[in-house]
């Protein structure tokens, strides 16, 4: 049975048709350039994102007046799991950030052994 | 009331003003900016998604990321910052501009300079400027207010969601949405084709199931206290298919319909607006009408990459300190949009110097080529893979491009895509 994906590699968006072959490759067609059917790999056999979420603030509750900057951003270091994203963000809602911290400061180190981190990527030197 | 001078003076602290200020610096003026927000940085602060950077950094980093990295360069410069300073008005002298601000710090400034940096960025079009009908409860956000909501502020606005417009913000805002446990029942799009990137399709949209009604309005909105529902109706050849119209239960409807360059400040001191962008006009050296009043950032145009808006910005004051200088553009061409082009900023060229231009096409189209035409005559043609009306098309122009314009008594660049 084939597969219809949208290769999102460059802007011409090419539409793949991907069919599963008897020893599990891939069958690629529909691309213009090479790099569509290591999309099309990537995609189906191992799809990553990266993911980007904010992480509470100690003393966020009190910070919870209008306009004031009650979350921390954060982002993995690489791309995660596409399927286990949830249990990282599951991971990023459950901590609670001191300030002072730095951008780049790890959050969360070496995720389950995935070599993924998680850093904030703003600095709060304090409540504001 | 506080009396300030400076050589220059820029509006707006985000990627835009930063860069821009940066360069008048390096040339030796001295430089304020004013910006209405705490913090430096814009609008990049709430984007916390990742995707910005690589042309700028060679990495891809977050909004807040850039924005810091940015506003590191600031340090150890003579670059003073005004935050929670609005600019209220401008008056436009013939040597001096003078800017009357209102500051939280400093209570009410009057800050006098020869040259002024327009670099406010944009505003969101409302529900108001595209006339949804129906009631008017409350939950209708526009996406970027929600994703301050969400991003900054530790606010989220609802929890059954419909999203109208196809915009970038509104398919980031569909991911945001999802993670952060809210359900998102739709992205209805008027047009028949997205207008956010492929990208952003696939990995906001597609990653959660979420539908995509192109040729699709929104002709109600439906709930009395709180939203409840949003009528949507099918366009099929250009008429509205009132019997096929559903509705969809929501509590809250987030609207990405695109973005108005802020320039009310522009109007009360002059300058000049191209109806296409609703940014100013600007000359070879990104300057408006009105002398010593530059432009650049998404207040010129509404730019995709925030590393294409620091690129013109960084253009923008270096013209900028040249002009303080006394330099001026020995011969220009007036730049003319011919076919399938929306628009072209700047609006002039120097036939001197290697001039950048960012344009935006009217269609959808791959392999299609865009032709240079100097006074009628080609001059350069660039094959282009794929055109969108969503992506950007960068240009650049050498003399060697320009010479046949030399001399003509009004020479004219003209700009098409077939």
């Amino acid at each position: 049975m084939s597969e219809e994906l949208i290769c999102i590699t460059c802007p011409l968006g090419c539409h793949l048709t991907v069919d599963r072959n008897a020893d599990s490759s891939l069958s690629v067609s529909g691309n213009r350039c090479p790099r569509g059917v290591k999309y099309a790999n990537e995609e189906l056999l191992a799809p990553k994102r990266v993911v980007s979420a904010t992480a509470a603030l100690v003393g966020g509750s009190e910070l919870h007046e209008l306009g004031a900057v009650a979350r921390l951003p954060v982002r993995s270091t690489a791309p995660y799991s596409k399927q286990d994203v949830p249990e990282l963000l599951a991971a990023i809602y459950a901590l609670r950030v001191a300030m002072p911290v730095h951008r780049g400061d790890v959050l969360i180190k070496d995720f389950k052994g995935s070599g993924v981190d998680v850093i904030a990527t703003r600095t709060l030197l304090a409540a504001t | 009331m506080n009396d300030l001078n400076f050589d220059s003076v820029v509006i707006g602290g985000g990627a835009a003003g930063m860069a821009a200020a940066l360069e008048l610096d390096a040339a030796g003026f001295s430089c304020a900016i004013v910006e209405r927000e705490e913090t430096l940085g814009g609008i990049l602060t709430q984007c916390i998604h990742n995707g910005f950077g690589l042309i700028e950094f060679n990495e891809e980093l977050s909004g807040p990321e850039f924005a810091e990295k940015i506003e590191e360069r600031l340090a150890g410069t003579g670059i003073k910052s005004f935050t929670r300073t609005t600019v209220i008005e401008m008056d436009a002298g013939a040597d001096i501009k003078t800017l009357y601000c209102y500051s939280g710090a400093y209570g009410v400034i009057r800050i006098s300079a020869r040259v002024v940096v327009l670099a406010m960025g944009c505003r969101e079009r409302n529900r108001g400027n595209i006339r949804i009908p129906g009631d008017r409860p409350a939950g209708v956000y526009t996406a970027g207010l929600a994703q301050r909501l969400v991003n900054i502020e530790g606010f989220v606005p609802g929890k059954d969601i419909v999203i109208i417009g196809s915009g970038d913000i509104g398919l980031i805002m569909a991911r945001r949405m999802s993670w952060v446990g809210c359900k998102v029942h739709a992205v209805v799009e008027i047009l028949p084709y997205p207008s956010g990137l492929t990208r952003n399709i696939v990995q906001c949209l597609h990653d959660f199931g979420i539908p995509l009604y192109l040729s699709h309005l929104t002709t109600n909105i439906i709930g009395k206290d709180r939203v409840e529902g949003v009528e949507i109706t099918p366009i099929e050849n250009g008429a509205m298919q009132h019997e096929k119209a559903f509705t969809i239960p929501c509590d809250t409807v987030l609207l990405s319909v695109g973005l108005v360059p802020e320039n009310e400040l522009s109007k009360m001191a002059g300058v000049e607006l191209n109806p296409m962008t609703n940014g100013p006009v600007v000359d070879s050296m990104l300057m408006t009408n009105v002398p010593g009043i530059f432009a650049c950032g998404n207040v010129l145009h509404v730019h995709d990459l925030v590393d294409y808006v620091v690129e013109e910005s960084r253009r923008a004051g270096a013209h900028a300190a040249r002009w303080l200088k006394g330099q001026r553009a020995k011969a220009e061409a007036r730049v003319k949009v011919g076919s399938n082009i929306r628009y072209s900023a700047p609006g002039r060229v120097d036939l001197y110097a290697t001039n950048k231009l960012y344009m935006r096409t009217l269609i959808v189209k791959n392999d299609a080529v865009l032709e240079v035409k100097v006074n009628n005559r080609i001059v350069k043609t660039i094959k282009k893979n794929h055109i969108q009306p969503s992506e950007m098309i960068a240009l650049e122009l050498v003399p060697r491009d320009l010479e046949t314009a030399i001399g003509a008594p009004e020479p004219v660049v003209e700009l098409s895509i077939t």
